[in-house]
């Protein structure tokens, strides 16, 4: 590695390819000794520490702040504010494109929730930085607060998530729910989340002229130098973004956001290198959240138990001044068949800072809910969940009418349900307990989530060694990439993956996309193949025109990279290495780009998802109400898994979320000032080691020639989906209680038991 | 921060002295004290570092039969001990039951019993908050309240006590040492907190520059070893504060309860005790019939200050189980989910 010094997996039996491998991560030796670099872990010479001064109201505007006392604090240097501000090259408000979102970069005193950046005090410590801004005292023309689900006139906007249609219909629902002998009508509520990444936001950034050197963590490297450099009218290749690690970003550090902008100004405002970090409480406004929804759902199901409709809406909020919609009733689109479905989604504004994208945005939310009332639609029609699941089983993707690319949902369920030993469920709920007393309760959810893909592109090269290089600008937030591509490479390469050098983590390699929508792996993953391939296919050409190779004339038949040579295909005993085929062509490395793109006819024929299946035990208290996972199995068919060790750790992750999602995460609003109550991690409650269960992931076989050339489906947020619904479920067959409104909370449980 | 004055006395007479004077508080481990600092909640002029002091780090075991705990022992060093948590039980498991492990081993016993409530309204600094600003009113009320005070709660104030370790200690009479500018003095736990009143700024008798020195649980309080327990429920497993806690100990004679002692944590400003829900049960035999009876008088006058009526349900359950629990005797080991009501299930490990 030329920046990292990364040690290489402990040796491993190795049987056939790379890919597959369950590699210990490359980087793990340099994060348990604390050597792997995060961004506000560098202090570039001279540099001084910025710290926001958030806003305490969530509506109005700053009618004064006390510079005058900040900057007399010993080691203040400056305090920007919206009248000292070096200006920005366009408005931040402009959206230039649908991935831009409005920010607040001191561009006027008006507040629009609460935690914004109102000022920026910069100084020789953090200490002093902190004291500056706390000394700025503002006054403020407060506004009356915006906020809940209900604090305004609902409006339905044009488009939920990127781009997806608000509504959605297949089949006629009315006439599928008046045709049906079963009918649930039910709603359920999920609260305001908060990404909560250990590492915070973070920036630290120095000039050199018109030149920036910035470390940031990031998931989106190519994403936010574009936007730095409009901001700051900028030529791209002026700046330079270092991002080898993210301490988590779940979203939140995928486009940019107004923080780390104000951290480049005030870099320039001062001349210096700065730093900037958020506090944690400050990451509850500027940085994105997942919105609250009210969901409403309404099924209807034959007597054999076959649905005969399903209406999903969704009430979500925005902020008052951008537009991002959770699309939670999408997750009706996909998972049970029925003649008729319709998903239809409203909204109110609040003064919230912008929702963004959070770990399954739409499905998380529309998960919960449409796997609660699946399963209360279950229990009305008297039978199992897991085989109402499975006779209401999509064929094809119910809304479009489409063939799956690849579906091994049905083995999820099998293999998922006898690792559980589901068999032995009690249909009725509160009829099992343990030997202690304690009520127990089996839960079932079908996780989903699509298999997406963007665009990105590498750079492959082979050197006179033998030895390969594969640089893409791909983004490491603890999922592993730096071991998953680099095996990925290895592979393309035809190397072990000791013989690649993996160059990765900053802006100035090719644009690897984001890492967002479960899609890195597949996106950067091809690029990385095909350039791979691109390479071996360069040093072919090399050697089958050389009359001097064992490998002369072999054109037509073409070749094979293993293991740093090439051999005929027809005759495997005829090779030469890559060495060899280089130093006989006098090159010192022989280089080639690939691009990693989805196929549109593949896209535009096959719905595309990884499915899952996921079995939750739960106990509960009979008299007191508080409930604990004891067992979580979960079995997810998500195409070809490029590290099984990897793989697992994400599935895990995404599961304990779903847990959380179901018993634990909130955030409280006031809902007089719209502040945020508890903005940290000792009362947002996330799961403990003591809240996480005994876990099991299976990943099942599953083979998918169209979603793209390695037939990777990608497994970041698709553990959430169906693991809070299963522990949701479980509730209620535990305890008889069906509880609607999430987390489920000790109160709604005591008083019915 | 705030810049401060920091000065580290060698001696209890010159720490008394330092933090007498306008401004100052005592730094312990810091565990509450730095994170109500860094939040501008606490803004002294100056900290008077006692970590050094000498002497009062041990845990003694007089001939009286009783223990004299330092201020300065750190809160897991005196869970661990064997002797103690063979002799008191409940408070072991109060404390396994805090915060997390590396609280523990960092937070002392003097600084625990001096923790301020976690309402949200006394850290948020632009709300009001009488006990952060006398006089400045009260945002709990009419906000988001759901695990506020049920007891003893006045129209200022309806913050609630979050301590774990302060509810058995309560129950067992147990008594504090106060070094002041006019020398060495005594006072039951139960009189060190005081419930808000039209004063809830002060959450202490303590007057400037007291300082714990020790903690005190006399001979009688072993008497209960064999039953005595401490229940906490929580809304994640490890790392929460109680919605609502107990301390349930007897002493039982031929089968009847001789003596019985318990107290609420998470209801009120201070731990609360009730004499009257122990002393129905004294003569008694412990059956469900009489911790109803005990549960129902432990709650008498007890109301809602917002969203909150369920703490009363909650607090009435767990007093019977905190009951039931201790009549059943103390486990053989502090289980590993201390205080939970999933401290029954097997495999789990200490948290």
């Amino acid at each position: 590695m030329s920046e990292l010094n990364l040690t290489t997996a402990p040796a491993h039996v190795r049987h056939g390819s790379n890919i597959g491998q369950p590699l210990t991560r490359r980087d793990g030796v340099l994060k348990v000794k604390g050597q792997a670099t995060y961004a506000a872990d560098n202090h570039p010479s001279g540099m001084l520490f910025a710290v926001i001064a958030a806003s305490s109201i969530a509506r109005g505007r700053v009618t004064s702040l006390d510079v005058a006392a900040a900057k007399r604090h010993p080691g203040v240097v400056e305090v920007m504010t919206s009248s000292n501000k070096p200006p920005l090259a366009i408005d931040p408000e402009i959206k230039t494109n649908p991935f831009v979102f409005r920010m607040e970069c001191l561009q006027n005193d008006e507040v629009r929730y609460a935690n914004q950046p109102i000022a920026v005090v910069i100084a020789q410590s953090l200490e002093a930085a902190t004291e500056g801004a706390a000394l700025l005292a503002p006054r403020y023309e407060t506004l009356p607060a915006r906020v809940g689900l209900d604090a305004g006139e609902a409006y339905v906007p044009p488009v939920v998530g990127v781009g997806s249609p608000t509504v959605n219909e297949h089949g006629d629902v009315e006439a599928g729910l008046a045709s049906a002998s079963q009918q649930i009508d039910a709603t359920y509520e999920t609260p305001p989340q908060y990404h909560n990444a250990m590492e915070p936001h973070a920036i630290v950034v120095a000039w050199d002229g018109d030149r920036l050197s910035i470390d940031m963590p990031t998931q989106g490297l190519i994403l936010s130098r574009a936007r730095i450099a409009e901001l700051f009218g900028l030529p791209h290749e002026n700046i330079h973004i270092r991002s080898p690690f993210l301490g988590g970003g779940f979203g939140s550090k995928g486009l940019m956001g107004g923080p780390p902008v104000l951290g480049i100004m005030a870099a320039k405002l001062v001349g210096k290198p700065v730093k900037l970090v958020l506090r944690r409480e400050q990451m509850y406004g500027p940085v994105g959240h997942r919105a609250p929804t009210r969901q409403r759902l309404r099924l209807g199901a034959d007597g054999e138990g076959h649905l005969t409709a399903i209406d999903h809406h969704a009430r979500t909020v925005s902020s008052s001044y951008d537009d991002f919609y959770e699309p939670a009733a999408g997750a009706s689109h996909t998972l049970y068949a029925s003649p008729a479905i319709r998903t239809t989604h409203d909204a109110v504004r609040v003064d919230t800072g912008t929702p963004l994208f959070m770990r399954a945005p739409g499905e998380a939310t529309g998960s919960i809910a449409l796997e609660s009332a699946i399963d209360e639609m279950a229990f009305a029609c008297g039978m199992d969940p897991l085989a109402f699941r499975l006779k209401n089983y999509a064929e094809v993707e119910p809304i479009t009418g489409k063939p799956f690319s690849s579906k091994a949902l049905r083995a999820c369920y099998e293999q998922g349900a006898a690792r559980f030993g589901w068999s032995k469920r009690k249909l009725a709920p509160r009829d099992m307990r343990d030997e202690a007393g304690l009520l127990v309760g089996w839960g079932v959810g079908t996780a989903t989530f699509p298999a997406m893909m963007f665009q990105a592109e590498a750079r492959a090269a082979i050197r006179s060694d033998g030895s390969g290089v594969m640089e893409i600008g791909a983004h490491d937030m603890g999922q592993g990439a730096w071991t998953a591509f680099a095996q990925i490479a290895a592979d393309g390469l035809g190397l072990d993956v000791d013989r690649v050098e993996f160059r990765s983590g900053h802006s100035g390699l090719p644009d690897a996309g984001i890492a967002g929508g479960s899609a890195h792996t597949a996106t950067a993953g091809a690029a990385i193949h095909n350039a791979g391939a691109a390479v071996i296919a360069k040093l072919a050409d090399l050697a089958t025109r050389d009359q001097r190779s064992p490998l002369f004339g072999a054109g037509n038949t073409g070749v094979v990279a293993r293991d740093g040579k090439l051999f005929r295909r027809d005759d495997e005993s005829r090779g030469e290495s890559y060495a060899d085929i280089l130093a006989r062509a006098g090159l010192a490395e022989v280089e080639a780009r690939g691009m990693g793109t989805p196929n549109p006819t593949a896209q535009a024929d096959y719905a595309m998802h990884a499915h899952g299946a996921v079995f939750a035990e739960v106990k509960v208290d009979p008299e007191l109400g508080q409930v604990r996972v004891t067992r979580m199995v979960g079995a997810f068919a998500a195409g070809r898994i490029v590290n099984p060790h990897l793989v697992k750790s994400q599935l895990f992750g995404g599961m304990i979320w779903g847990a959380s999602f179901a018993l634990h995460e909130e955030a409280i609003t006031d809902r007089r000032t719209g502040r945020i109550m508890n903005a940290n991690l000792g009362e947002y409650h996330i799961p403990v080691n003591a809240d996480v269960p005994s876990l099991d992931v299976l990943t099942v076989e599953e083979h998918d020639p169209h979603v793209n050339a390695l037939g990777i489906k990608g497994v970041g947020e698709i553990g959430i989906t169906g693991s809070a619904g299963a522990v949701a479920n479980a509730v209620w067959h535990a305890t008889g209680v069906r509880v609607r409104r999430f987390p489920i909370r000790i109160e709604e449980l005591l008083m019915e038991l | 921060m705030k810049q401060f004055d920091y000065v580290r006395p060698a001696t209890i007479a010159e720490a008394v002295a330092a933090a007498a004077q306008p401004g100052s508080a005592y730094l312990a481990a810091g565990t509450n004290l730095l994170d109500l600092m860094k939040g501008g909640i606490s803004r002294p002029d100056r900290l008077v570092d006692v970590t050094r002091l000498p002497g009062l780090d041990r845990v003694e075991y007089p001939a009286d039969g009783g223990v004299r705990i330092g201020a300065l022992v750190r809160n897991a060093d005196l869970a661990h001990d064997a002797d103690f948590a063979r002799a008191y039980p409940a408070v072991a498991e109060a404390l396994l039951s805090g915060a997390s492990a590396q609280l523990r081993n960092a937070a002392t016993v003097g600084g625990n019993l001096l923790q301020r409530t976690r309402c949200a309204y006394f850290y948020d600094t632009a709300s009001r908050c009488n006990k952060r600003e006398a006089g400045s009113g009260c945002d709990a009320r009419g906000g988001e309240n759901r695990l506020h005070a049920v007891l003893g709660r006045s129209e200022g104030c309806i913050a609630t006590h979050p301590s774990d370790f302060c509810v058995p200690l309560v129950a067992l009479d147990a008594i504090v040492e106060i070094e002041g500018k006019g020398g060495r003095r005594e006072l039951p736990l139960e009189e060190l907190h005081r419930l808000p009143g039209d004063a809830p700024e002060r959450d202490s008798a303590l007057s400037p520059g007291d300082l714990i020195v020790a903690l005190r649980l006399p001979a009688a309080a072993r008497g209960f070893a064999a039953h005595a327990r401490y229940l906490k429920v929580r809304e994640r497993t490890s790392y929460a504060f109680a919605v609502v806690s107990a301390a349930a100990a007897l002493r039982l004679e031929n089968g009847k309860i001789a003596e019985a002692r318990l107290a609420l944590g998470g209801v009120a400003a201070k731990p609360w005790r009730v004499r009257a829900a122990e002393q129905v049960l004294t003569g008694a035999a412990p059956t469900a019939a009489g911790f109803l009876e005990s549960a129902q008088l432990a709650l008498s006058g007890a109301k809602p200050s917002g969203e909150n009526a369920f703490k009363i349900e909650l607090a009435r359950r767990i007093v019977v189980r905190g009951l039931t629990s201790a009549a059943a005797g103390t486990p053989e080991r502090i289980p590993a989910l201390p205080a939970s009501p999933f401290a029954s299930v097997s495999g789990a490990l200490h948290v």
